[in-house]
């Protein structure tokens, strides 16, 4: 397992040499060396890096920058020269003053091929396009050619430089190479070992990367089989990575399987809230309903990887049971629902004749920075006690973080929770039985886990809950507040480096809810009587004023891939 | 009369020589190892100081000996290239993984005189400042790894292995490792991955050139059985002296198999160029003709991955005459010089110094299947054209020899053939699988179409194939 790939912070590279070759005619300057994905040491930096700065695709499998290089899927191969010398060892010139180029007579695979100084690549000669035509047709000969099922259709990269460097017609007519189906490789991956063209992504990415060598080929030539490794299950909890980083439909993911082509999902940046890491990911979602997450890169935080564990943890977003309602003590008892105006004046009226020290907050270190940031105005406002309930579980080396909150930090910065968090929470409870506490506002939290019984928040004259879903603190309620899911509204998170980052809204909210930010900021300006924010942007950039951990910060600087702040 | 020339093989047949160390001793062994481990550092002209492992490394440059396992490589550059700056250790291995189909002359050499290799590999150890060296021996020969483990006994016990060899203060250990049947651990690369205790797959150069990052990311030199006893004599004898055998560029001696159709099948060594393909088919000393009433048909002249020549052939080439000067000069077939030079000029090559002898009883396209399925065999799998293209035209060859053909099958067998070679995989293995069909093709385009029409042309795909019914019974028994 590298740390180069995970959440702590590369070492600083030295600056590198640079060095100047042409690709396909134009001159671009690359560093020399770029740092081992693995080791982050230099290494000579290759042709594909450079066609990459100078911003030209060159075609691949098996290549993937995060991973070492393997250069057996043979789809890279490039032609390319380097300046000739004379019999003296110096350059020979043209005519016209440029240096004469002796062209290699043979090609070379551009993922591991080092550049050198005035080498020229040509990416798109006949040969080079002759030689991709071969390797495709080689790899499509006994692929089973079943687009219409195969769930990686519309993602894959067969099909795609099928399109753009494929014939269309097929010349094989032999039987093609039968292998295994509906492998079971593990709890959460299925291989179809037909699909696989042996590029052996997976087999590295779980053996460097995730640190388990678990998978393996065996068998010999066109009869080459993708296995686990005997009587081995495959299922360490970073085994979905390979399902993404399978350039065809060799892996797939049993829970995303047969479920939704992939060109119907919009895709939402976004990021996952099941530790404190806060890998950036990709939702994938159709008409309001979570399909899948997959992991955007951000080399800051989560690299290409997110764990299965992360991954997989969506489905409570569509659950039945969600929390649609707003309830106050009279929408029981009138025919008519509650509405949001009427239920938040209520609120605030109460609050607001409430006596000063009689109301506490337990927040959740689930919520944004800006609903934290709320939070803790409303406290300031109401003189209340305050804290959030920590979330504990097994971490690991790699992304998976033993702080199960996605934003304790944020919770730390706004000065919601106590120091350690929690600790405020038994004072909460003690204040509840002698009385002085009357009113408890709880967010996203079951206060009956936290040492606040159902006894206790019976005593309370007025319970103002939001959340998600059910749990015995919501049923408790007087006025429950339906929420969001961070998928269903915009905010901020701040992980455990510090690292200050944004998501987006990937579908609607359920029934009445609404993000918690926009109706915290109505119940604040009825209490305190100042206007609120209209927009996230302009709640982040105001929370930026007045906190000081996150001074300097805009919501647009933010980024894809956020700023990270001394924590 | 063309004679054979016994330099590495001079004792090995003689009645009574046995693969022990004392007989060994008794035939003049271990002298030249003494003699080497004894050399004294010289001082030249320049006033630089060359010792003597340095001196030996010269000999062998100047001595022009060429890698007798197939490529026919420079030794000495070879040697060169081995990076000595690194700080990690230098290791030899010596590759005994003689797998080419018709090569059986390393076999010669560890069953009958291992102590032969065992000195030439001390020796060459010791020049390239090597304490850790290995063998390399294909797993069928079960025997032969025997024999080279008892060797090595003896050897150790003699101190001619182990610490402070022989007195002289260097250290040297060497260990056998068996191979475990695939023909891609003669490819070096692929071979230092097996020794690693991995799979056979080739690495990719670069990064990975031996010389630099071999064994265990370490400096390593690979050489041929052969090619390590001929260092044995260069230095015996002196770099400049060896030169001499054989012709230019082609020096010293080279032990060829003969096999296929010919009297008198066996390994013959000889002055590399001294000797031409036809003497060493036809010659009473050597192959001794075709069978009573036989043409000659086609000759693959370096192991069955080279290109395959057709009776009658001519050539035109660019030969360096013994005088130095480079003429160009028509060629029978038969009159061919035996050599590296000249059969690459000819457009195949000696490989790994095997001749195989097609007669006029040979259907070409069997013969060509036959090779190409033992290539699908063979491949790897690790990169894309071939593991792809061994196996596509092993099966169109099947077909075509299974009254399945078609007249464009060989057209289709050649463009499969075209892509596969050239440097579009990682090893050369693309290459000797392409290179047969590309040339029994080529030569014998005749007979291909001849086949093919004859054929019954599948006009869907067949339900149950022999190969169909093959993979059956191995998915069967994987799941």
């Amino acid at each position: 397992m590298s740390p180069a790939t995970t959440t702590q912070a590369k070492p600083a590279a030295p600056p590198s040499e640079k060095l100047r070759v042409r690709v396909n005619g134009k001159e671009v300057e690359v560093p020399k060396t770029m740092p081992d994905p693995l080791t982050g040491k230099p290494l000579p930096t290759t042709m594909i890096q450079a066609c990459a700065v100078a911003n030209v695709d060159v075609p691949h499998y098996c290549y993937h920058p995060k991973l070492p290089v393997a250069g057996n899927c043979r789809m890279c191969l490039v032609e390319f020269g380097t300046p000739a010398l004379g019999p003296d060892r110096k350059p020979i010139v043209n005519p016209d003053g440029t240096p004469k180029i002796a062209k290699a007579p043979r090609p070379a695979i551009a993922c591991a091929t080092p550049v050198t100084p005035g080498m020229e690549i040509y990416t798109d000669t006949p040969a080079v396009k002759q030689m991709r035509e071969a390797v495709l047709e080689f790899l499509l000969i006994n692929h089973p050619l079943d687009c219409p099922i195969c769930d990686q259709a519309g993602e894959c990269k067969l099909q795609e430089y099928s399109v753009d460097y494929g014939q269309s017609a097929s010349r094989f007519v032999e039987p093609k190479v039968h292998k295994p189906k509906r492998v079971d490789l593990g709890p959460r991956i299925v291989l179809d070992d037909e699909r696989c063209i042996l590029c052996t992504r997976c087999i590295r990415f779980t053996k460097h990367i995730a640190g388990d060598d678990a998978l393996g080929i065996v068998s010999r030539g066109s009869y080459s089989t993708l296995t686990a490794y005997p009587g081995r299950v495959f299922d360490n909890n970073y085994t979905l990575n390979t399902v993404d980083i399978c350039p065809v439909g060799a892996l797939t993911s049993k829970d995303f399987r047969f479920q939704m082509r992939v060109w119907f999902l919009k895709e939402t940046k976004s990021l996952c809230t099941s530790c404190a890491t806060g890998c950036n990911t990709v939702i994938g979602s159709r008409e309001e309903q979570v399909y899948r997450y997959e992991p955007r890169e951000n080399d800051a935080v989560n690299s290409n990887w997110m764990c299965d564990y992360g991954r997989l943890n969506y489905k409570w977003i569509g659950r039945p049971d969600r929390l649609t309602a707003i309830r106050t003590p009279a929408s029981g008892v009138r025919t008519q629902a509650a509405t949001w105006s009427s239920a938040l004046k209520e609120i605030a009226d109460k609050l607001k004749a409430a006596p000063a020290g009689s109301v506490a907050i337990i927040a959740s270190a689930r919520q944004t920075n800006e609903e934290l940031y709320l939070l803790s105005k409303l406290a300031k406002a109401l003189g209340a006690m305050t804290d959030s309930a920590p979330r504990v579980g097994e971490g690991d080396r790699l992304l998976l973080n033993a702080d199960r909150n996605p934003n304790s930090n944020g919770a730390r910065l706004t000065g919601v929770s106590a120091n350690p968090m929690g600790s405020n929470l038994p004072q909460i409870a003690e204040s509840i039985r002698s009385g002085r506490t009357r009113t408890l506002i709880v967010f996203g939290e079951d206060a009956t886990r936290h040492g606040i019984g159902k006894e206790l928040l019976g005593k309370l004259e007025a319970l103002i809950v939001s959340d998600i879903l059910p749990n015995e603190t919501t049923a408790a309620a007087q006025y429950l507040l339906p929420g969001c899911a961070h998928a269903e509204k915009r905010g901020t998170f701040t992980n455990t480096k510090g690292r200050v980052q944004k998501f987006m809204r990937a579908v609607e909210p359920r029934g009445d809810a609404r993000p918690e930010w926009e109706f915290l900021q109505e119940l604040l300006a009825l209490i305190t009587g100042q206007a609120g924010a209209v927009s996230v942007e302009g709640l982040f950039n105001r929370m930026a004023g007045e906190v000081p951990g996150f001074q300097g910060l805009t919501w647009a600087a933010l980024g894809d891939t956020g700023v990270t702040v001394p924590v | 009369m063309p004679q054979e020339y016994r330099q590495i093989l001079k004792y090995a047949d003689e009645p009574g020589y046995q693969p022990d160390i004392e007989c060994y001793l008794r035939h003049g062994g271990y002298e030249v190892l003494k003699k080497a481990l004894g050399l004294r550092p010289k001082t030249l002209p320049d006033g630089r100081a060359v010792g003597g492992p340095e001196q030996l490394r010269q000999e062998v440059m100047v001595s022009g000996l060429r890698g007798r396992g197939g490529a026919g490589f420079s030794c000495g550059l070879k040697w060169s290239f081995v990076d000595r700056k690194s700080g990690k250790p230098i290791y030899l291995i010596c590759n005994a993984d003689e797998s080419e189909p018709g090569t059986f002359k390393d076999k010669q050499i560890i069953y009958k005189d291992p102590h032969q290799l065992l000195e030439g590999m001390i020796i060459s150890s010791y020049a390239n400042d090597v304490h850790l060296a290995y063998i390399y021996i294909r797993g069928e020969f079960v025997e032969g790894a025997r024999i080279l483990n008892r060797a090595l006994a003896e050897a150790r016990a003699k101190n001619m292995l182990g610490k402070n060899i022989m007195g002289s203060g260097y250290d040297l250990e060497i260990h056998v490792h068996r191979g475990a049947g695939a023909y891609i651990c003669g490819e070096e690369t692929g071979l230092i991955e097996s020794l690693e205790g991995k799979r056979a797959y080739p690495r990719i150069k670069p990064p990975y050139f031996p010389a630099v990052l071999g064994l265990y990311m370490c400096p390593t030199i690979v050489n041929n059985v052969e090619t390590l006893c001929a260092v044995k004599h260069i230095v015996a004898m002196g770099g400049a002296e060896y030169a001499r055998l054989g012709t230019p560029n082609n020096t010293g001696t080279r032990i060829v198999s003969v096999s296929g159709h010919v009297k008198r099948p066996g390994y013959y060594e000889v002055e590399v160029g001294k000797v031409t393909i036809g003497e060493l088919i036809n010659d009473p000393a050597f192959g001794g003709g075709l069978r009573d009433g036989r043409k000659l048909k086609a000759i693959i002249p370096g192991g069955s991955s080279a290109k395959v020549f057709k009776a009658g052939e001519k050539f035109k080439i660019r030969r360096r005459s013994p005088d130095g000067k480079d003429a160009e000069q028509e060629y029978e077939l038969l009159n061919l010089p035996y050599d590296f030079d000249t059969l690459v000029a000819a457009g195949s090559m000696s490989g790994s110094g095997a001749i195989i002898v097609l007669d006029d009883s040979t259907d070409i396209v069997e013969a060509l299947a036959n090779i190409a399925e033992f290539y699908a065999h063979e491949s790897c799998g690790q990169c894309t054209p071939c593991r792809e293209g061994s196996l596509w035209m092993s099966k169109a060859l099947h077909r075509l020899t299974h009254g399945e053909g078609r007249p464009i099958d060989a057209d289709y067998l050649i463009r499969i053939a075209d892509n596969i070679p050239g440097g579009r995989t990682i090893c050369a293995f693309g290459e000797a699988c392409a290179w047969p069909v590309q040339s029994f093709v080529g030569k014998f385009k005749d007979e291909f179409v001849a086949k093919g029409a004859a054929g019954q042309a599948p006009t869907t795909e067949p339900a149950t194939t022999a190969n169909q019914v093959t993979e059956a019974k191995a998915m069967a028994t994987r799941q």
